[in-house]
């Protein structure tokens, strides 16, 4: 049985398309992908990403636990910097990709794929052993929206409330004085951040803002943009808010995944795995082999010292017909080589596009490969897997 | 909402055949694009191919997933309706009037085990 977000009510009264994803039922659509993949890369669009999951690391040893599970270099951070990185196995595969924001002085809150909450969470207290440190596992609190796109940075700051301008890419704040958060289901009632402590009794306004908001400049769609962390209550009254403004157009999980797509941002489950490192992915600026220790360090110091056996690659196709995940990679003497991991006919750029795990001696740009669609072989070429340039601020 | 056109015959999988004479037109109902959403590929077979009633003959991709499309009826296509490769959105414009393969009928007692407009208005609603 799938779980529902604190936004599903609101996902069926607007005639989404709904479809599990992840263990969550989720919006694919609300209109139609292509309206809402422009929307974003033209205007604003609002995701309900509450199914994603996170989790809270406090507690004197906090730094050196996150240092130990994570391929990002987290060592002396300024409290609000956010690192994207992953988790590895020993062996270098990927247990999830994530965001790990430095919320304070061994502080950490990190935020995970809710299609891996549950093996993340036993993982990582499984390396808890020997660390001083106190895990939270805060997925039911959270609900999380992702505001994307051009006019983003306008539509937080006068529809929310929320001041964000002077946040810089991949950093984040708290609005409002933390509160101790409570304990499972959602909280009760109106409270004025007026009352809740040291910031102006101005900001998110009628928000019902009662314990901590996160809010980040990150996302997953390759436009500039903010993801909001907050309680359920503060969710469904930022959604409306932003529904109710007509300046943002709600967008579903069809267009979060062609959005980061275009932009070459891997999946878990597509472009990483239990068997696609970050090496692999060609994610090694994520992976710090100066480090002095980490889960996975070896096996990926030696991938990345000594190639890795396959590689994540981008192909573009001369026919409009569209390889999808599971479809197979074909050298020109026709023989299997590979996958296709993630592929559409690219909106922005009107070609159909893939990305591809290879074995490693076919992922040179310029390489001629085929993909088998069905019963037909289409050729193609090996090129950067990035389809359409970020627009990010920075 | 969708639309639907009285006439044709139905297959559970959303495909129609319109008759006339010893050819039939195939192609998706107005439900069926309403239900994919944009179509951005219309992969079809190649004229003198068989086509044989419950096996795909191709498929319609909307921008999030492949649908194979099944055909209804068994037959030699005769002709492919070209200007899907370049307007695949036809199909969302206008499903009736944008059939996908025209073929020659080999079995025309076939067209008796599918639905009538009203059966499959029906089989649409559950």
């Amino acid at each position: 049985m799938e779980k529902k977000t604190c936004l599903y009510d609101r996902h069926v009264a607007l005639g989404a398309l709904m479809s599990p994803f992840g263990g969550f039922i989720m919006p694919i659509q609300y209109t139609n992908i292509t309206d809402e993949h422009n929307a974003v890369r033209q205007h604003c669009g609002v995701f309900d990403v509450s199914h994603m999951g996170e989790v809270r690391i406090t507690g004197p040893e906090a730094e050196r636990y996150v240092q130990h599970i994570f391929t990002n270099d987290v060592a002396g951070a300024p409290v609000g910097q956010i690192y994207y990185g992953m988790m590895c196995y020993p062996n270098g595969g990927t247990v999830d990709d994530l965001l790990v924001y430095k919320m304070g002085d061994n502080d950490f809150f990190l935020v995970i794929n809710a299609a891996n909450i549950d093996k993340d969470v036993e993982w990582m207290q499984q390396q808890m052993q020997g660390f001083d440190i106190r895990f939270e596992h805060q997925s039911d609190y959270y609900g999380q929206l992702a505001v994307q796109g051009p006019e983003a940075e306008a539509v937080v700051e006068e529809v929310l409330g929320l001041p964000c301008k002077e946040l810089k890419f991949y950093t984040a704040k708290v609005v409002a004085h933390p509160q101790p958060l409570p304990k499972g289901g959602e909280s009760q009632g109106d409270v004025d951040i007026a009352s809740s402590g040291k910031e102006s009794p101005s900001l998110g306004e009628g928000l019902g803002v009662g314990s901590s908001i996160i809010i980040s400049r990150t996302g997953y769609t390759g436009e500039d943009g903010f993801e909001i962390y907050g309680s359920h209550e503060f969710t469904q009254k930022a959604w409306d808010k932003l529904l109710e403004s007509g300046r943002c157009k709600p967008c579903g999980l069809g267009c979060r995944d062609t959005l980061r797509f275009e932009v070459g941002l891997p999946l878990y489950g597509d472009e990483l795995s239990a068997d696609i490192t970050p090496v692999m992915a060609g994610l090694s600026i994520f992976v710090k082999l100066d480090k002095e220790e980490f889960i996975g360090k070896e096996a990926l110091a030696e991938q990345k010292a000594n190639g890795a056996p396959a590689r994540i690659i981008g192909i573009e196709l001369a026919d409009k017909a569209i390889p999808r995940h599971g479809y197979p990679v074909l050298n020109e003497a026709g023989e299997q080589v590979g996958e296709v991991t993630t592929g559409y006919h690219c909106l922005s750029v009107d070609k159909s596009v893939c990305m591809a795990l290879v074995k490693t001696e076919f992922a040179k740009l310029g390489t001629p490969l085929q993909v088998q669609i069905r019963k037909k072989v289409f050729p193609g070429t090996v090129v950067k897997k990035q389809f359409y340039n970020k627009s990010y601020k920075k | 909402m969708a639309t639907f056109e009285s006439g044709l015959r139905y297959s559970e999988s959303h495909e129609y055949v319109r008759v006339e004479g010893e050819f039939g037109y195939i192609g998706i109902s107005d439900y069926a694009q309403h239900a994919l959403g944009n179509v951005v590929y219309v992969d079809m077979p190649e004229v003198d191919d068989e086509v044989t009633a419950g096996e795909e003959f191709g498929a319609v991709e909307s921008v999030k997933a492949a649908s194979d499309l099944i055909a209804p009826v068994s037959g030699t296509v005769v002709e492919v309706n070209e200007a899907l490769e370049d307007e695949p959105e036809l199909l969302n414009k206008d499903a009736f009037a944008n059939w996908i393969i025209k073929v020659q009928l080999s079995d025309p007692a076939e067209l008796d085990n599918l639905m009538d407009v009203e059966a499959y208005k029906a089989h649409c609603e559950n």
